[in-house]
């Protein structure tokens, strides 16, 4: 079995596996099994659909940490033209865990910020797993200041478990830096559009994902604290973890629900991983539309737009009668 | 985010009827957990909770901070009738946000309003460890967004003393989006000229130390107080490495240039005032 299959997809893959060994037998010997392939190709298409239509969200979580599972790099590889990667928050260093720098879309320039986790452990070392420290977030913003600067839209890519929990980026205020990033972000005058590609952890992933609009792939996660870290806290067990995904609602599905992103954007059969070319394509059309609607709006139209999408957010109820008097 | 303070003893202990006499109420007195002297609460409440014997600043619920700053009769509470919307239909959840309305008498763990500090008319919000261990959730964002609002409305500067664990588990993601709501608020009231004041106290830690509680014009904090980012266990876990005992303190934050000041509490009423003084004329570019 290759590696990197997920256990929910096994049927699929063992499936599948088993038509390429009869194609193999087939095309080696004289025996005709062309109509028991055709029954497996169809019983395979049939399995499928049942198996990633279904996913619970659990099987996403998974999905969103699949190690194959395209990065920021690749999908600016994909989307853009030009792409000039600058380093460095002016500060301290240059933090690996997130990217950005200059491109084109469609012959636009924009800006891209991405947090970038490794494809190997090499790269992971030196990425810090996608887990930035302040002076990433530092190195965002002033691109983003760049970014209004010239007057260009603002493209970011969601993909960490986390901000780094490491002594020297308390040391360094992580707090701040991302505070000051919500903040900012709320403030500049460029359209902005963020998109979870991964995992979207807490705080750290919110450090680049204040804008206009906020869209999820289909099987990417975004929640306050990972399932595990749920599960320890609630219910003192990390095993609980499946559970904990499930009632956290972290799947794009459900933050769509919570009124929390504008959409979900949908995923190729199987996940990103299997086709990345379809794949861009669909995030490509969703930041074309969103740039267009967004161009239409002058800078007092996106702030207030943008204020209001935040001011909604959140569920209350005003039911609450007191009869307390005030305070001194 | 949270995991630390669910571990840690409440600050103060009141001390339990099987440990004191039958004719002693419970909550009469109070250990100091620095010195572990043992005072009349009363006594501590004269001294702004302050330990007489080794100057250990007590949390105070957000009714005593506010008694504590503001001139007699000046504070006008606001959105009182706020309360939580179980979103994710988290099993018991109400049941502890209303055992915690009991306690405390507040609706949720801020409360806001405006007042007199010294003559000086200013928002206020004030956090309260003792609802829910202060945690954030729509409630807390919502009444906080909307303090921010009313100060840039009534072009008030506003004053936001915190004492959080973090995010509010219960409500998940919509927690964490309150950073961003708060944060939002921050920027448009930032944008018209006004003046925003944070005051951490013990603890300030997770969301609400990585949102509005970094974002002040003035940052602030009380001495001793527990703040930062992730918490200390995870911290100790990830770079396997035990961390010095001042770590996350207010003192520490000071030390790295996170905060302008540490400002023990008997000087809290008297530093405010002199900014407020200075901010009143001018400031307003809107
Ligand atoms: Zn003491």
């Amino acid at each position: 079995m290759k590696k990197n299959v997920l256990p929910f997809e096994k049927p699929v893959v063992e499936l599948r596996e088993k038509i390429a060994e009869l194609k193999k037998i087939s095309g080696d010997s004289e025996v005709d099994l062309t109509e028991e392939i055709g029954r497996l190709e169809e019983r395979l298409e049939h399995l499928e659909r049942e198996v990633y239509e279904n996913m619970a969200p659990w099987d996403r979580v998974q999905m969103a940490r699949h190690a194959e599972r395209p990065t920021t790099l690749d999908y600016i590889e994909q989307l853009f033209t030009d792409f000039l990667e600058m380093h460095g928050d002016r500060y301290h260093s240059d933090d690996e865990a997130i990217v950005g720098g200059i491109a084109k879309f469609n012959g636009q320039p924009v800006t891209v910020v991405g947090h970038q986790r490794g494809k190997d452990t090499k790269e992971n070392i030196r990425r810090n797993f996608g887990m930035p420290h302040p002076e990433g977030y530092r190195k965002a913003l002033r691109l983003m200041y760049q970014a209004e600067k010239f007057d260009r839209p603002i493209i970011t890519f969601i993909d960490t478990k986390g901000a780094y929990p490491g002594k020297a980026a308390e040391e360094r205020g992580q707090s701040e830096a991302i505070a000051k990033n919500l903040r900012e972000m709320a403030g500049l005058t460029v359209p902005i559009i963020c998109i979870v590609i991964g995992e979207g952890g807490s705080g750290g992933a919110l450090g680049i994902s204040v804008g206009d609009k906020l869209f999820m792939l289909e099987n990417s996660t975004y929640s306050v604290i990972s399932p595990e870290g749920a599960a320890a806290l609630l219910w003192k067990d990390s095993n609980l973890a499946k559970k904990a995904a499930e009632s956290m609602k972290i799947t794009s599905y459900d933050l769509k629900e919570l009124g929390v992103i504008d959409g979900v954007i949908e995923e190729v059969q199987g996940g990103a991983h299997r086709d990345i070319d379809s794949q861009a394509n669909k995030i490509k059309e969703v930041i074309e539309s969103s740039l267009h609607e967004l161009s239409q709006l002058s800078e007092q139209e996106l702030l207030d737009q943008r204020w209001r999408k935040y001011e909604k957010i959140g569920s209350t109820t005003s039911v609450l009668e007191r009869t307390e008097t005030p305070v001194n | 985010m949270l995991r630390d303070i669910f571990n840690k003893k409440r600050k103060y202990a009141t001390i339990s009827k099987q440990a004191e006499r039958e004719d002693v109420p419970e909550g009469l007195m109070m250990k100091c957990p620095s010195c572990r002297k043992i005072y009349y609460r009363k006594e501590l409440e004269k001294n702004n909770l302050i330990c007489l014997n080794c100057d250990h600043h007590h949390p105070m619920s957000a009714k005593e901070r506010i008694n504590a700053l503001m001139d007699a009769n000046t504070f006008e509470e606001w959105d009182v009738q706020l309360t939580s919307a179980n979103p994710l239909e988290f099993p018991d959840y109400i049941e502890k946000v209303e055992k915690d309305q009991k306690k405390t008498g507040m609706n949720e763990a801020v409360m806001t309003g405006k007042g007199k500090i010294n003559g000086y008319e200013s928002a206020i919000a004030v956090m309260d460890s003792r609802f829910r261990m202060g945690s954030m959730g729509s409630v807390v964002g919502e009444k906080i967004s909307r303090a921010i609002e009313k100060a840039r409305e009534e072009r008030l500067p506003i004053i936001i003393f915190t004492a959080s664990g973090g995010a509010r588990m219960q409500e998940g993601v919509l927690s964490l989006m309150q950073m961003s709501k708060t944060s939002v608020a921050l920027e448009r009231f930032s944008r018209s000229g006004g003046l925003f004041i944070s005051y951490m106290t013990h603890p300030t830690t997770g969301g609400v130390s990585a949102s509005f509680a970094s974002l002040g014009d003035y940052n602030f904090a009380e001495p001793k107080a527990l703040i930062g980012f992730a918490g200390r266990r995870i911290i100790e876990q990830t770079i396997r490495e035990k961390l010095p005992d001042d770590f996350q303190t207010a003192e520490f934050l000071y030390k790295h240039g996170q905060l302008d000041r540490v400002i023990h509490r008997s000087e809290m009423k008297k530093i405010l005032t002199t900014i407020l003084d200075i901010h009143q004329d001018g400031g307003d570019r809107s």
